[in-house]
């Protein structure tokens, strides 16, 4: 079987947070009545982790579920795992309308550590990030630029970045831009 | 910039939305034969100054779409539902 690569060849840059890409890391798109016990099961075993409630993040050593709309949510694990992980919930969800597609190849995934990952997403999206705009276990699903995006913060030094693997080379771009040491605002 | 207080996300950018349609629009009932509500409804619109209710959808967020009034004359955004329980 052929190596799985992440689009930037894990890149890294150090500025006002470090940036690094993390990928790969498993992604799964679960789609459907986010109520039905069937599919918060199904979503909830392989991560070990709480259904999110609207709009949180739920996450915990390296797995978690995200909350993206009324009726998504995407599934964390790592990356090895998601054959098994795709087919447990598929074999979970036989007879409930509903959607379990690995997505893992198709998106880029991002960690910014440093004091001030709060200035450097707020530079690039729209969305407020200010600390009762964006509680810890949240997740936004927003656009960074002109590209769509999802991040999360785990603690106040450490946010996820999602995008599409398409863009990845661009937002890496924005994200170093913005993270570049001369560029400190210090708004937060 | 606008700024709209979606029902999922909260307040976001306008320009994290797509603008749908006119809202206000009916369509005939289906076994309606005349062709001048046909007319109206596909292809006369109002072109009102003040408020006018609109779909937006939610392009870069929560992807809902959404029933939004909107002053034509000051772009002052009025309230903002889900365009399902809207229609409810």
């Amino acid at each position: 079987m052929s190596e799985p690569v992440s689009p930037l060849m894990n890149a890294r840059y150090e500025g006002l947070v470090t940036i690094e890409e993390i990928g790969p890391m498993g992604m799964i798109t679960l789609r459907g009545d986010l109520a039905a016990t069937d599919l918060r099961r199904a979503a909830t075993a392989p991560t070990g982790v709480e259904m999110p409630q609207m709009r949180e993040a739920s996450t915990a050593d390296g797995k978690g579920i995200l909350w993206m709309s009324p009726d998504e949510v995407l599934v964390l694990c790592a990356y090895a795992d998601v054959p098994g992980t795709v087919q447990s919930m598929t074999d979970a969800l036989v007879g409930t309308h509903a959607l379990v597609a690995n997505v893992s190849d198709a998106r880029a995934v991002f960690r910014l550590t440093g004091a001030n990952v709060r200035e450097v997403l707020a530079k690039l999206s729209p969305a407020d990030l200010s600390p009762e705009g964006l509680p810890l276990g949240e997740v936004k699903r927003t656009r960074m630029a002109q590209v769509p995006a999802a991040f999360w913060l785990e603690s106040e030094e450490e946010a996820t970045v999602i995008c599409f693997r398409s863009v990845a080379d661009y937002v890496m771009g924005l994200l170093k831009t913005a993270a570049h040491p001369a560029s400190a605002v210090g708004f937060f | 910039m606008i700024r709209i207080n979606c029902p999922i996300c909260g307040l976001r950018s306008e320009t994290e939305f797509t603008y749908g349609e006119d809202a206000s629009v009916t369509r005939p009932a289906m076994d309606e034969s005349a062709a001048q509500p046909w007319l109206d409804y596909v292809f006369n619109r109002d072109n009102p100054r003040g408020w006018h209710r609109e779909y937006w959808h939610h392009a870069q967020g929560c992807r809902q779409w959404l029933v939004l009034e909107r002053n034509t004359l000051t772009h002052e955004i009025g309230t903002c539902r889900l365009a399902r329980e809207d229609a409810a």
